[in-house]
């Protein structure tokens, strides 16, 4: 029989009985997961369903029949066989359960009333239902030191363990950081890591909320509050732009705690630590929480680096928002700007940039910072989802290391390499998170992806067959700030010339910032993905006539800005002194405009510079809705008030529109969902009607991206190297700066480049050198990492202690620097 | 810098080489660690981390689980004296006592001249011969307490030196293999005749130290 009549002779369905119930289950489903379907709860602590079962706990035992007779087995081992008969509830389960809990009570202590899981604990809660209600042990219960530390982030109780592999399992399975592990042997079986080598995973979150006893805690919310006083509300994640699903709660009116919601075309159940422990920013000391002004005697240079506040004086929203409204009443035509906008919801976004088209009068607008691909490019080429990638026949990655910009992007496709669901094919600067699940991994200099993918194709390798023979999901990105957004736009002209079925997921970093451009925060596009060139009739009817003149770039609203052409600049959560790739662009830019008034939550590098601060409302304090990298529309929830008088952006926007005599006709919210839904015609069936928590994904866009023809390569530096900035998940921002918990896993900045890179400059690793590039110089460590591709030089962008920036120019390419190595100080050996 | 010696270093490479997934030769090496330090010490698991690709903790996991492999120094020659039932009703008792006069350290201690660790074991499987111990793994039958103090003072002598190697040395003639007997690293779906060795001529004058 040939496989394809094989499967169609395979039953599609196993018909099994559950508790005397018939039951329809999956071919190969497990007993305990067919049981939960059909409404049966069998209890647990080991089996999770987004893990490989080990059947350590036994926790779930239940009588199962396959002809032989009732047997006691483990309903997460036993995959459902035809006419098998499952007793969940029979005397010898009930006693079987009985039996296991008391064994695994045996060293458990009984100190719920002080630990954290207490209220919401597995262990206890199963005890409860299925327990013996008392154990015949009277011996003395194991001891260990407690808790101990294992992470910054992550304290173990081991005395609390039951040794299930839920931890265990995740770090080495999902996580792929298998730095904890079963240590010891018998009695003595411990969760450990190795001494001096800490759990730090970016994952390392979720090994507490999966842990079904108290034995992992996250250290933010250790003795925070209890259970059952917590409110909570489910929410996206707009840390980063996956958009994870995830469940906020807080106690007294404060963010306490995130918890990953499993939804099944995002994140799983599991979040990144970043977006897990973020929400500590929020209640940040520094957080500015009421109007300010520049003080009237101008900036004291010195004192700003120590003191930023002394540099303003408290002010409020009335007089605030007059004095903003005074410099759009006498800016000259067509020189306001408004930067940034990644950072709020949909609806921020779509105030603000109704706000710059039809009050302001302006089209210099621009969410992305000089940092992500072309706007056009970001909007119409993407139409993948994260399903797709997980599933192509060949997944090609040309973008970031995305273990360190959309850390569960990188979960979800290593998952589906392991499970060999799709082959992934990877061509980068250095190594990546993705590189050891790759099944090919290319090297190229930074900025020279597309040519290393051209003559990949021209060649007789097999890539170009592969490609040609299967379905292709392309994650597209901007591997390194350091070369410019053509770079991978090449890769796209490349690829749509010679792999035209490739479908493309564009690996957008920051936040809400697909959902920011759909609404049309970018030069040249306005809301509903259409361009500003030519507007959907329903939002020319609805926003009248709009400025003629098409706008600047993030780039090309600094230069003018530094060139004394903009006179009130808006930075909305923008900070371009740390993100604006080019540094001393932005200072220029920042300074050189003559009314810079800053949307945001803390004093950051750039805002420090503002004349008017406007506190803003931050994560769980606004509700509206985000939309992901794939264009996936969920709801954000408001779960907290905002501190002080913070607003969200959007009532800053109305609020403005007003004082200069305009209206944006919206008073709330709701209704600014519902306008864009009436105008945007691609987000009529997103935004019209609530949508549930797997969101719902507007596809499609008014146009076809540009792609740039393909150039030549840049010259390259034959004594120099090629500079890679790539991002880490603890960059020098200010979210990781003012979240406690995150602070101090940044990492130091060095220089890395590839040993024989490293001879060739003749210093050993961990020396001191100069960086020279055409546009500034650096000193920093230079370390040796064989992971770098030859002639790179890779720096991490933002740096929370270095001006990565003032090496890059925006208007290069790419960027060569060369080290030098004059006064340079060895390593202390 | 590197824990393992020049030429342990290239008998690592040779030991990795002959499996398909490098992991696979994480026992082996702790095999070999323990043979040049007597022990297996953090610096070599968090090299033999490196070398099978993998992460410290893993090869703590599987280190620790392994009674033999030993993550505390220990003396030159680990004296394993038999304490269970048949041992013990011929005397295991009193010759732990002796033995932990004569050392002078109690069972679970090394002597301060780093000769020699007193442990007492679970049953070692020879209990015809009780009462029975093992000096690093290699027997010593029916041993009373003047052959007791005779084995000490040979092995301080080092008379034995040929017979029982330093702890940690399981066997002398051990991992090279020759190349016409070796399989090399072949994915199991890849495998599609006889093992080479299956053919291979018996191997001459090589056996177990």
């Amino acid at each position: 029989m040939s496989d394809a009549t094989a499967a169609q002779a395979a039953p599609s369905t196993v018909e099994v009985t559950i508790d005397g119930v018939a039951v329809d289950a999956q071919p190969g489903e497990l007993v305990i997961a067919a049981a939960e379907r059909a409404g049966v709860h069998i209890p647990r602590f080991c089996y999770h369903e987004r893990m490989s079962s080990v059947g350590m706990c036994r926790m779930c035992l239940v009588e199962i029949d396959t002809g032989r007779g009732p047997q006691l087995q483990a309903s997460c081992m036993v995959p459902v066989s035809p006419q098998m008969v499952v007793d969940t509830a029979s005397e010898r389960t009930r006693r079987a359960q009985e039996g296991v809990l008391e064994m695994l009570l045996i060293n458990h202590p009984l100190d719920c009333p002080v630990c954290d899981k207490g209220g919401e604990c597995p262990l206890q809660d199963q005890t409860m239902a299925y327990g013996p209600g008392e154990s015949r042990f009277v011996e003395e219960k194991r001891h260990f030191p407690k808790p101990i530390p294992i992470s910054e982030l992550v304290h173990l109780d081991r005395e609390r363990c039951i040794l299930c592999d839920r931890c265990t399992r995740f770090a080495d399975e999902i996580a792929g950081d298998p730095l904890i592990d079963f240590t010891e042997r018998g009695n003595d079986t411990q969760v450990l890591t190795f001494p001096g080598e800490p759990f730090s995973s970016y994952f390392s979150g979720n090994t507490v909320q999966i842990c079904p006893v108290g034995a992992l805690t996250a250290a933010p919310y250790r003795f925070k509050a209890r259970p059952w006083d917590l409110a909570q509300t489910e929410s996206t994640c707009t840390t980063c732009a996956v958009g994870c699903r995830i469940a906020v709660q807080s106690s007294r009116n404060e963010l306490v705690r995130c918890l990953g919601v499993d939804i099944d075309p995002v994140n799983h159940g599991w979040l990144c630590d970043k977006g897990r422990f973020a929400y500590g920013s929020a209640g940040s000391p520094d957080r500015v929480t009421s109007p300010l002004q520049a003080r009237s005697g101008g900036r004291v240079a010195d004192i700003a680096a120590v003191e930023p506040m002394r540099n303003f004086e408290p002010s409020d929203w009335a007089r605030a928002l007059d004095a903003v409204a005074a410099a759009i009443k006498t800016a000259r035509p067509g020189a306001i700007a408004v930067l940034g906008g990644a950072r709020g919801t949909n609806e921020d976004a779509y105030a603000w940039s109704k706000l710059a088209r039809t009050v302001l009068g302006t089209n210099h607008v621009d969410a992305q910072l000089g940092d992500g691909l072309a706007a056009d490019i970001t909007v119409g080429l993407g139409t993948a989802t994260i399903d797709d990638a997980c599933t192509a026949d060949t997944t090609l990655l040309v973008c970031g290391d995305l273990r360190e910009e959309l850390p569960v992007l990188q979960l979800r496709l290593r998952g589906a390499a392991r499970s060999g669901s799709t082959r992934l094919v990877e061509i980068s600067p250095t190594e990546t998170g993705l590189t050891r699940d790759a099944a090919r991994s290319e090297r190229c200099r930074g900025g020279e992806a597309a040519a290393v993918l051209r003559d990949l194709l021209d060649s007789d390798d097999p890539l170009s067959e592969e490609l040609a023979a299967g379905s292709v999901v392309v994650v597209l990105g901007r591997s390194s700030v350091a070369e410019s957004a053509d770079a991978a736009a090449e890769v796209a002209s490349v690829l749509a010339d010679r792999v035209p079925h490739a479908k493309f997921l564009v690996a957008a970093r920051r936040g809400n910032i697909r959902g920011a451009l759909d609404m049309g925060l970018a030069p040249g596009l306005l809301p509903g993905r259409c361009l500003s060139a030519d507007p959907t009739p329903a939002l020319a009817a609805a926003w009248g006539e709009l400025p003629p003149e098409p706008g600047h770039d993030a780039a090309g609203i600094l230069a003018a800005a530094a060139a004394g052409d903009i006179d009130v600049l808006f930075l909305l959560g923008a900070d371009p002194l740390t993100d604006f790739p080019d540094s001393v662009l932005a200072r220029l830019g920042v300074a050189g405009a003559r009314t810079v008034v800053a949307v945001d939550t803390f004093l950051n590098q750039s805002t420090i510079e503002a004349d008017i601060f406007l506190p803003a409302a931050a994560f769980g304090e606004k509700s509206g809705t985000t939309t992901n990298f794939e264009g996936r529309v969920s709801e954000l929830s408001e779960l907290v008030t905002a501190p002080g008088s913070s607003r969200p952006d959007w009532m800053i926007a109305a609020g403005l529109a007003m004082l200069c005599d305009a209206d944006l006709g919206f008073v709330s919210v709701s209704e600014i969902t519902a306008e864009i839904a009436a105008v945007c015609e691609t987000h009529a069936a997103a935004m019209g009607s609530p949508v549930d928590g797997d969101g719902v994904l507007v596809s499609g866009a008014a146009f076809e991206p540009a792609l740039p023809p393909a150039h030549v390569a840049p010259p390259r530096d034959a004594y120099g190297l090629r500079l890679v900035c790539n991002r880490k998940l603890y960059d020098g921002g200010v979210t990781v700066a003012q979240t406690p918990a995150l602070a101090s896993l940044r990492a130091e900045t060095a220089l890395r480049v590839h040993p024989i890179d490293l001879e060739r400059v003749g210093v050993a690793s961990g020396t001191e050198v100069e960086v020279h590039s055409e546009r500034g110089a650096l000193r920093l460590l230079i370390v040796a990492d064989s992971g770098v591709g030859r002639h790179n030089a890779v720096l991490a962008f933002p740096s929370p202690e270095l001006d990565v920036g003032a090496l890059i120019d925006a208007t290069a390419t790419v960027t060569d620097v060369r080290i030098e190595t004059r006064g340079t100080q060895e390593p202390a050996s | 810098m590197s824990f393992f010696t020049e030429e342990n270093r290239a008998l690592a490479g040779e030991i990795i080489g002959r499996y398909p997934k490098r992991r696979s030769a994480m026992i082996p090496l702790l095999h070999v660690a323990q043979g040049q330090a007597g022990w297996v010490t953090p610096e070599a698991m968090t090299e033999i981390a490196e070398l099978v690709d993998t992460t410290p903790a893993e090869v703590l996991g599987t280190c620790s689980f392994y009674e033999m492999f030993k993550r505390e120094p220990v003396g030159k020659y680990l004296v394993n004296i038999c304490v269970t039932m048949s041992c013990a009703l011929a005397g295991a008792v009193e010759l732990m006592e002796h033995a932990e006069e004569r050392l002078g350290v109690r069972a679970g201690g090394t002597t301060p001249d780093g000769m020699f660790t007193l442990a007492s074991a679970e049953c070692q499987a020879a209990c015809t011969e009780a009462p029975c111990l093992q000096v690093n793994y290699r027997y010593r039958y029916r041993v009373d307490t003047e052959g007791f103090d005779q084995l000490i003072d040979d092995l301080a002598s080092g008379s034995l030196a040929g017979e029982i190697p330093q702890h940690g040395i399981t066997a002398r003639v051990r991992q090279h293999i020759p190349a016409d007997r070796a399989v090399g690293a072949v994915p199991p779906a890849e495998v599609n005749e006889a093992p080479v060795w299956l053919a291979a001529p018996a191997p001459n004058g090589a056996g177990p130290a």
